[in-house]
């Protein structure tokens, strides 16, 4: 937020978030959005109705958040919970998508992830794949954004 | 609501989106034009505000959920502002791309706002 007049390292934008992966952030953010605002209304008129349903859109909508904060944030540690939120959500979308299509009982509600995000275009089925293809290919470049740099960290980055 | 206003207003959105993902992926950076065209979408939005709270006062009700509406219409105003200080703090082509994806989502929530408001419960 607050531009320093000498930036200390780990202020330095992040290598991963440049290029094309503003336009993969940017479809996150809205995503995020999206789920945020249809979680709101559901919990705020109807939460009565299917609190498991509408608490899972606000899981969903809390990893979306998260996700999208971590795909912008530089270091290892956002790095690992980019990948741990994107492959949640890659689950959910699998899972929840597959039970409501052969349970439509369990989920008379949708969310987010009904019919493998149906009520969304399928973003949310191919943004995860995305992400994750995204991620693999941007590892963080050095390990660590700060001085506390893991001993074990360099190891596997090389090789890529 | 006013329909056709929105139908114009749905219109806008989906031609400044379209321009600025083909720009953007001619390899463009943002110009005039294209957050121009995204202006204009914000300033639609706010149009459409103002008319959705004066409507109910001149008999034209919701047949859905106002809350539903007013979350779209709350989150489609900050898409564009949002979306324009996240693409022009790297000018570059992608920049140009993450206004038109903005524009296209902003046309999503107009549309559904559209549904909500006329057809949701009638």
């Amino acid at each position: 937020m607050s531009k320093l007049q000498n930036p200390p390292e780990e202020v330095r934008p992040s290598t991963r978030m440049s290029g094309v992966g503003r336009v993969l952030v940017t479809v996150y953010g809205v995503l995020a959005l999206a789920a945020t605002g249809r979680s709101f209304v559901q919990i705020v008129s109807k939460f009565d109705e299917a609190p498991l349903a509408y608490a899972l859109s606000a899981l969903a909508a809390v990893v979306y958040i998260v996700a999208t904060i971590a795909l912008v944030r530089p270091g290892v540690v956002w790095y690992r919970v980019a990948w741990a939120t994107i492959v949640f959500e890659f689950m959910g979308v699998i899972v929840v998508g597959a039970l409501s299509v052969m349970m439509p009982d369990l989920f008379p509600h949708d969310t987010v992830w009904s019919g493998f995000g149906r009520g969304y275009l399928y973003i949310p089925l191919v943004l995860p794949v995305l992400g994750m293809w995204w991620l693999a290919t941007h590892r963080p470049a050095a390990p660590g954004s700060s001085s506390a740099r893991p001993a074990a960290g360099p190891a596997g980055e090389g090789a890529a | 609501m006013i329909e056709w206003f929105t139908w114009v207003q749905l219109a806008v959105a989906v031609a400044a989106g379209v321009l600025c993902l083909v720009l953007g992926l001619a390899g463009r950076v943002p110009s005039d034009l294209t957050i121009g065209a995204l202006a204009l979408v914000e300033v639609l939005l706010v149009v459409q505000l103002v008319v959705a709270i004066l409507a109910p006062a001149f008999g034209n009700e919701p047949t859905g959920s106002l809350l539903e509406f007013y979350t779209y219409l709350v989150s489609a105003l900050l898409l564009p502002p949002a979306a324009a200080f996240w693409a022009l703090l790297e000018r570059n082509r992608w920049s140009t791309v993450v206004l038109g994806v903005a524009a296209l989502a902003v046309g999503v929530m107009v549309y559904r706002m559209l549904q909500i408001w006329t057809v949701q419960s009638a």
